[in-house]
């Protein structure tokens, strides 16, 4: 066994860039979860934002335009969702599902012609003296925007459910949107705009796969990652720092093993390429252990359709 | 219309569908295991259906389903298809295999083709291609390019296609650097770019500068290039796009001609339950230009190695050869049979690590 060929720096770098995606994708599902919304048509959202931002970005020169686009058509896309759930009071279950299956499709109609074609490269910001820390260095001051804009994202995110009067708005409309609208909330304004907000993510993670992380596009090539985001939501029991641990470790898991693999670990690979999702679920069992506080955490009205006239 | 005529009529319908046969087009059913956009595996057999198409005109008609898993859909997509009316179903993924005679068993007046496998029945033909002749190829060029002298395989699934590939690029590689070693990731994927890509990442990081790829998307090219100094392989497709740099050389699939052949035989009434496997000679296996990264006397050494497995007389699998345990497999000038090569689940001397069992 020789775990020296591994490099702990270079994988815990590799390991956040590969985490990122799933990161995005979750915090976004976060937010939309917290209203009250189970919207699974990530998957969809994701891909969708990964062939716009790559057209644009190819046909642009442009990744940060890229970007841009690919959360403008992860929101678009969402949106579609919030007027069936929202509007037209359509089954949450079914219209996300719908929506997966349409962003798949969408995505491969529209991604056509660019198959093999390379995207132009987000410039990484220079951190000058920072980059040249050792260890810390490689680790935390060498890569690119979204990785820190991810990060930034969660600690928003997390800072806005707890400390602003809006985050208390969005959360009152999750647990109880009855209660919320006698208030005089509007329910469904309020969770159309974190439907969007979760597009935006979604579509932002998926773009990240294609221009920075595979970098190019190809059919399907978010491969699941949206349903992964779903579970991790689930996994952190609807906390944004426990988010970020859940897609770390999935990703981290999922480095893991590859490197374990290549460095030639006696250890059955069956096993080792199952581990991201068995120490998902392991952990997942730990945390939910203590059934009633899982329980409080869920947002009481998730997956609930609502009408002011009821 | 209640269930019991429309079961009649739906029946009828069939009646009708079997007997207008003979003045319809052949429909020939093409199953893929990826998208078309893959630019590798899916993307050469539907290369080879546009060829059928373009060959025969309106004498053929065909219908196709991309992305079909391996397992029950498989089964479920080439029922619809049978029922539709297919002369001919091309299954084209290893997976397919069980689902290919299961199903045939339920329509045994349609014809299968099952790519890559070794189950048949009387309506069930395999073929194959000996992409090993191509792993002969890369192995050598890999070994001659490689500086580091460690070499990384990204494996799809341990099934014997992919184990021979690995055997067939190591013995060659071996052959002209002593030195070589190999890494091989076993991705239990065809087809997800991320986590091809990150399976490439993590081989450069451990010191890999050739990268061989089993799987079916571009990613691992694209992160070689990003990496600089790694060549790559195209795989099952040309991948032309990474020319000259990463990509050096490709395995290119060509069904074309096969399928051309069989649908041929369909119409005239030929068609009989066949094993299939063909390599570089007849042109089912195609090496795609080595670029100009490789130095010339490499270049014509590979070319040398290309004309002699044409030609047929060199087998890559010739002896001396041992099992990775030392154990004897093969004399000196003895060479493999087929049914070893069908069935190989062993690694050759010199390799680490174990085949996933």
């Amino acid at each position: 066994m020789d775990f020296g060929a591994i490099n702990p720096t270079v994988l815990a770098a590799s390991l956040m860039v590969a985490s990122t995606p799933i990161l995005l994708a979750a915090i976004g599902e976060l937010v939309v979860e917290k209203s009250g919304v189970l919207n699974l048509g990530v998957e969809g959202m994701m891909i969708t934002g990964a062939i716009v931002g790559f057209a644009i970005a190819v046909e642009t020169g442009s990744p940060a335009l890229g970007f841009l686009t690919a959360m403008a058509g992860g929101a678009a896309l969402s949106l579609i969702f919030g007027v069936l759930t929202q509007v037209l009071m359509s089954n949450q279950v079914a219209t996300g599902l719908a929506l997966t299956l349409f962003g798949l499709g969408f995505s491969a109609l529209i991604g056509q012609g660019y198959v093999g074609v390379k995207p132009p490269a987000l410039a990484k910001p220079d951190l000058g003296l920072l980059a040249d820390i050792p260890v810390l260095g490689r680790v935390l001051f060498s890569h690119d925007l979204i990785v820190y804009l991810s990060l930034a994202l969660v600690v928003a995110v997390w800072a806005f459910l707890r400390f602003t009067r809006a985050g208390l708005i969005l959360r009152a409309v999750g647990e109880n949107h009855d209660a919320a609208h006698a208030l005089g909330y509007k329910v469904v304004r309020i969770r159309l705009a974190a439907i969007a907000f979760g597009g935006a993510c979604a579509g932002l993670g998926g773009a990240y796969l294609s221009l920075m992380r595979v970098p190019q596009w190809t059919e399907g090539m978010t491969a699941g990652a949206g349903w992964i985001a779903l579970a991790i939501v689930v996994f952190a029991s609807w906390r944004a720092g426990r988010v970020l641990l859940g897609a770390y470790l999935f990703g981290g898991v999922a480095v893991l093993q590859l490197n374990l693999q290549a460095a030639g670990v006696a250890v059955p690979v069956e096993l080792l390429s199952a581990s991201p999702y068995l120490v998902t679920i392991i952990v997942l069992v730990i945390i939910s252990a203590d059934r009633g506080r899982a329980a409080l955490n869920a947002p009481a009205s998730l997956g609930r359709v609502f009408h002011a006239s009821s | 219309m209640n269930r019991r005529t429309l079961l009649a009529s739906a029946a009828f319908a069939l009646g009708l569908a079997g007997a207008a046969a003979a003045q319809d087009p052949v429909k020939v059913g093409f199953v893929y295991v990826g998208p078309i956009g893959d630019g590798g595996w899916t993307y050469e057999h539907d290369k080879g259906r546009l060829a059928v198409e373009a060959h025969f005109g309106d004498a053929v008609e065909t219908v196709y389903q991309e992305s079909v898993p391996e397992g029950a859909d498989a089964e479920r997509v080439m029922t619809q298809m049978a029922l539709s009316g297919a002369d001919l179903i091309f299954a084209t993924s290893f997976g397919f295999m069980d689902p290919v005679i299961n199903v045939a068993q339920k329509f045994p007046d349609v014809k299968f083709e099952h790519a890559t496998g070794y189950k048949r029945a009387d309506n069930v033909s395999t073929y194959s291609a000996r992409f090993y002749e191509g792993r002969a190829v890369q192995g050598l060029i890999a070994g001659h390019m490689t500086e580091s002298n460690i070499i990384g395989y990204i494996a799809s699934y341990p099934i014997p296609e992919v184990v021979r590939g690995i055997n067939s690029a190591f013995i060659h590689a071996r052959q002209v650097n002593p030195d070589v070693q190999f890494k091989v990731i076993w991705a239990y994927t065809w087809f997800d770019p991320a986590k091809e890509a990150d399976a490439a990442t993590a081989l450069i990081e451990q010191g890999a500068d050739v990268i061989l790829q089993h799987t079916d998307s571009t990613a691992p090219q694209a992160a070689a290039e990003r990496a600089g100094n790694v060549y790559t392989f195209g795989q099952a497709s040309d991948m032309i796009e990474y020319a000259p740099k990463p990509r050096i050389s490709s395995i290119i699939d060509n069904w074309a001609p096969y399928y051309i052949e069989r649908v041929q035989a369909v119409i005239d009434g030929t068609w009989e339950s066949e094993d299939t496997w063909d390599g570089i000679a007849p042109g089912m296996v195609g090496i795609g230009e080595i670029t100009d990264a490789v130095p010339a006397e490499v270049k014509a050494e590979a070319e040398a190695l290309i004309a002699a497995m044409a030609s047929g007389e060199y087998h890559p699998f010739t002896g001396p050869l041992n099992r990775q345990d030392g154990t004897p497999w093969l004399a000196e000038g003895e060479v493999a049979d087929d049914g070893t090569l069908l069935g190989m689940n062993f690694y050759v001397e010199g390799l680490t690590g174990a085949v996933p069992q």
